[in-house]
């Protein structure tokens, strides 16, 4: 037995547990044991790996152990440090910055496998280069996404005119330099080759910075998982360039991940993967009515504290505005203190509510609200027209009923929440103001609708006061 | 403005169109209320209590000139003494007496029945039918329990036992369900019968028994009220009724169908049937439901069956239909009275006054536009208007992208078949491990629950950085160069690793099951 083959006998246990370990998160029962087998599956490839590395060293394995180490150090020390501080709110734009570290990583991985063997083969060669296109595409694209996420950059749409020609034409560079690549290496001429792996990144770093720059902040739960699949395809680009079976299988676990959850929030928009990528709502400008469209209703927290008292049952409806107002804490003592009076709270969220795939979840699960009682949106629709009271706190778009009612509307189709079926509701909202979209909500000219204005949480806050 | 209150022109009539608490409210509304002399008094309702609740007591003639005036039967020689532009309030019937309308046109005045609301939601509270049905539906009972010859509920006394009525009750309406009402709770055993298949739900819920009609069942309607019925309904109809009400002790029977009554009880039934029963008819004013009614009158069958046909059920309870009856008079005025300044404004544009409105200036405007709208639960709402396509063209669209997406998924297959050909056997197997992660990855990411999708994506990104392998091999590489991206990509990806999986397994142990604190959750109840 080689200490190759005890390797690669190990990578297959590793990736046995990965795909365990992706089975135990389906249910949060085992999700905690999911955790634990990805942890064990990574320590074992490490520690596989590494010793794999000294053996293979070309340098006295000392210089190559205390570099690894050195490495890991750092990798940890950074990575700690960043988790532990992070809130759950910028849970999006952490995600985001890890997946562009995939994207730059192999990117480089790509460069040093093509410094290290120039002239390997054809099949080699455009695994390269796929390895470093797709990890540029990832890398800048995660970096605008995490901007985005973290408002540090308008998080508006950029419009550029002809965006998709844009494109398109940089896709049809990269294959010609694809071409020219594989050209200047069979005629030997290595500078040359190196210029257009150095040029394909470039174009790549720009696709991904346009691509995602184009869309708009809503839009981001399908950018973010876009991108955790990018960032797969990039980890199994690497694994087919290093002839590394663990990486490829990783890399497609995580890229159908990614591209599952992307389908997931498509159809809960009710709008094809291409036209979120190509672009957010509002593409064909002057179509969206956001002019008010009725009387509404103000309500204010004395009053909804007496409606809660009177009601049975209660749902709570949160939205992207919950996160911003950080209001979860309030909404979870709320809940705990209408429980214990009886009452009964659920949580109905829509699939694409906040900025990232059960982002509202984790920010319930946070201020410690049981998971059983925050529903899905095709549980909780049914049980709707039975409900007392509705508290829609910070969504809009995903409780909009012209989405139903309104054939013209941009949001046609869309699967919502019901919750004007529901005998009354009330609505949290900073002002007036249109949602994501951009489309006025009937919503809240409905008879059973008031509105709470102002911020969530206080607003929250006071209700619970006059409890 | 004026509005008259006159003592009831027709003979025996124990109603009146306002009482002191109704007149009070009028005065609110910001009108002058004329009262005739003793228009009360056979209501108990005496001439100073209207004077105590802000009216004037007057003389027939004035009371007649007002400029609003308000009975509660159609009035007849009165026309007369009204004037042109008055607006009449009452009872008419439009629908049975098409000439009434004729007359209250050549009159100029404005004629608005209260007898002709729409039966939508705002409207209720101006209907005297719905008041004045459930008033009928209970003393039906009441004349029921005695002129029959035994007692409503079963007693257990020291002589033996007697078993409860049997009531039998046709047409599951406003009154018919205040029959149901009354009687169950009089302890009779109560049958009920309707066309109309949504109101069997509503005659058990009053704790009777809901006769199943076998294809006698309409379909259900889309104002609220029952239509005629074809020829096969209604010999089935009949069968029901032939067997039902020979079983039956007392038969109520308040079948009216647009103000006209159909015959449920044939004389063959009455004969059937055991003597010492009852019928009470509460469709005699539009001529009887039993072909033995005579209107307004007790009639003894020959086999001693009593068909009642009194036509003045809510009458004999004058105190508080009167009430009921003001009331609805009260909020029709009070809805055409917008600015509470004593002005009533026929406004033809709100539905509920366009229905009620059946002459204006000379003009006719009976029948009214239909307001569709049932009381029953709706029916399947009809679908809206297709907009775009229609469903054929969306098939043949979705038939066409099918074909489309197949084509390419083909051209794929291809392309990546003839790439993996091209290749060399080891990156062959590669494709083979390649190709099966991304299904296995398919099918078990599929199975994760929605809320876990954010430490989905956690973790997987902490196992992306698994590219941490490839980037440590080429640290040993002896090129300087390599060994130095190779470092940074190492870096960059074990800062994944480790953030990765310390926030996935943050955010995995926050999610917690509910406390048995409160309401017992579903997942609780199903363990």
């Amino acid at each position: 037995m080689t200490a190759l083959s005890a390797v690669q006998a190990t990578y297959v246990v590793a990736a046995v547990l990965f795909i365990a370990s992706l089975a135990g998160l389906s249910r949060q029962e085992s999700a905690r044991r999911g955790n634990v087998l990805g942890i064990i599956g990574m320590a074992l490839a490490l520690v596989a790996t590494v010793a794999l590395a000294l053996v293979q060293s070309q340098r006295p394995w000392q210089v190559t152990a205390a570099l690894i180490l050195g490495v890991l150090v750092v990798g940890a020390t950074i990575g700690t440090w960043r988790v532990r501080r992070v809130e759950m709110t910028q849970m999006p734009e952490l995600i985001a910055l890890l997946h562009s570290f995939v994207g730059l990583a192999a990117v480089l991985v790509g460069f040093g496998s093509y410094l290290s063997a120039p002239r390997s083969g054809t099949v080699h060669l455009v695994e390269v280069f796929l390895g470093v296109l797709i990890g540029a595409v990832t890398f800048t694209g995660s970096v605008v996404a995490n901007l985005k996420l973290s408002a540090r950059m308008r998080s508006a749409p950029l419009r550029l005119p002809g965006r998709n020609l844009i494109n398109l034409g940089l896709v049809v560079a990269s294959a010609a330099l694809l071409a020219w690549f594989l050209t200047a290496t069979a005629a030997g001429s290595e500078a040359t080759a190196l210029t257009a792996l150095v040029l394909v990144a470039v174009v790549a770093l720009v696709l991904g910075w346009h691509l995602v720059a184009s869309i708009g902040g809503g839009d981001m739960p399908v950018v973010v998982s876009m991108l955790n699949s990018y960032s797969g395809w990039a980890a199994a680009a690497a694994g087919f360039m290093l002839g590394n079976d663990l990486l490829i299988i990783t890399g497609a676990l995580v890229g159908s991940s990614g591209a599952i959850l992307s389908y997931i929030m498509c159809r809960a928009m009710n709008r094809s993967f291409v036209s979120v990528i190509l672009g957010g709502y509002g593409t064909t400008p002057g179509a969206v009515d956001a002019g008010p469209a009725g009387e509404h209703r103000e309500t204010f927290a004395a009053e909804v504290a007496a409606q809660l008292t009177a009601a049975s049952s209660v749902v709570i409806v949160p939205g992207y505005g919950m996160a911003v107002a950080k209001a979860q804490y309030p909404v979870a003592d709320l809940t705990e203190k209408l429980r214990s009076r009886g009452v009964q709270v659920r949580f109905g969220v829509h699939p694409v509510a906040g900025r990232l795939p059960g982002h509202m979840n984790v920010l319930l699960a946070e201020a410690k609200v049981p998971y059983d009682v925050v529903l899905g949106m095709d549980e909780i629709n049914a049980d709707l027209p039975d409900t007392d009271v509705v508290l829609v706190i910070g969504a809009n778009d995903t409780v909009n009923p012209a989405a139903q009612d309104d054939p013209a509307s941009p949001i046609a189709g869309m699967p919502v929440l019901e919750v004007w079926k529901a005998r009354e509701v009330v609505v949290f909202k900073r002002s007036m103001a249109t949602g994501y979209a951009g489309v006025q909500n009937p919503l809240f000219f409905r008879e059973n609708t008031a509105m709470v204005f102002g911020d969530a949480k206080e607003q929250v806050d006071r209700i619970i006061t006059s409890l | 403005m004026q509005i008259g209150i006159p003592r009831e022109p027709r003979p025996g009539e124990r109603l009146v169109a306002g009482t002191p608490a109704t007149v009070r409210q009028l005065v609110a509304l910001g009108y002058d209320v004329v009262v005739e002399d003793g228009a009360g008094e056979r209501a108990n309702l005496p001439n100073v209590a209207y004077v105590e609740a802000g009216a004037r007591l007057a003389g027939r003639e004035q009371v007649w000139a007002a400029d609003v005036v308000t009975c509660v039967n159609p009035p007849s020689d009165e026309l007369e003494l009204l004037r042109p532009g008055a607006v009449l309030v009452s009872q008419l019937a439009p629908a049975a007496r098409p000439e009434r309308i004729e007359a209250l046109a050549a009159c100029r005045v404005t004629a608005l029945a209260l007898d002709a609301v729409p039966r939508i939601s705002r409207a209720q509270a101006l209907d005297v039918l719905s008041a004045q049905s459930n008033v009928a539906g209970y003393r039906a009972v009441v004349e029921a329990a005695e002129e029959f010859g035994g007692m409503f509920t079963g007693q257990v006394t020291a002589a033996g036992t007697t078993p409860p009525a049997t009531v039998f009750v046709i047409g599951a309406g406003v009154a018919g369900l205040a029959a149901i009402g009354t009687a169950s709770s009089m302890g009779a055993q109560v049958r009920a019968f309707d066309v109309r298949p949504e109101a069997a739900e509503q005659i058990e819920s009053l704790g009777a028994v809901a006769v199943a009609g076998q294809g006698a069942a309409q379909e259900v309607s889309a104002d609220g009220y029952a239509r005629a019925l074809t020829a096969d309904q209604e010999s089935a109809a009949l069968r029901t009724y032939a067997a039902e009400s020979a079983a039956a002790d007392v038969v109520v029977t308040t079948a009216l169908v647009r103000g006209a009554a159909p015959t449920t009880i044939t004389t063959e039934m009455v004969a059937a049937m055991r003597p010492g029963s009852v019928v009470v008819d509460l469709a005699a004013t539009g001529g009887g439901n039993c072909e033995l009614t005579v209107p307004g009158e007790r009639v003894v069958s020959d086999n001693g069956v009593v068909v009642l046909g009194y036509t003045d059920l809510p009458g004999r309870m004058p105190q508080h239909t009167s009430q009921l009856f003001g009331t609805n008079v009260v909020n029709l005025v009070s809805l055409m009275t917008p600015a509470k300044d004593g002005r009533l404004v026929v406004d033809l544009d709100d539905v509920v006054v366009r229905a009620m409105t059946l002459t204006r200036d000379g003009e006719v405007l009976w029948p009214p536009p239909p307001v569709p709208v049932s009381a029953a639960p709706s029916p399947p709402a009809p679908a809206p208007e297709p907009v775009g396509p229609s469903p054929a063209e969306q098939a043949a669209a979705h038939r066409s992208r099918s074909r489309r997406n197949g084509l390419l998924a083909a051209a794929a297959a291809v392309l990546v078949g003839l790439a993996v050909a091209a290749s060399p056997p080891d990156t062959i197997g590669h494709f083979t491990v390649f190709a099966l992660a991304v299904v296995v990855g398919f099918y078990v990411i599929s199975a994760v629950t929605h809320a876990l999708h954010t430490p989905l994506m956690a973790q997987t990104n902490a196992i992306s950085g698994i590219i941490l392998v490839g980037a440590l091999l080429q640290i040993g590489v002896d090129d300087w160069v390599v060994t130095s991206l190779a470092v940074a990509a190492a870096t960059l990806a074990s800062i994944n690793v480790f953030g990765g999986f310390l926030v996935a397994n943050r955010m995995i142990r926050m999610f917690r099951k509910g406390a048995p604190a409160g309401a017992p959750t579903a997942t609780e109840v199903a363990r």
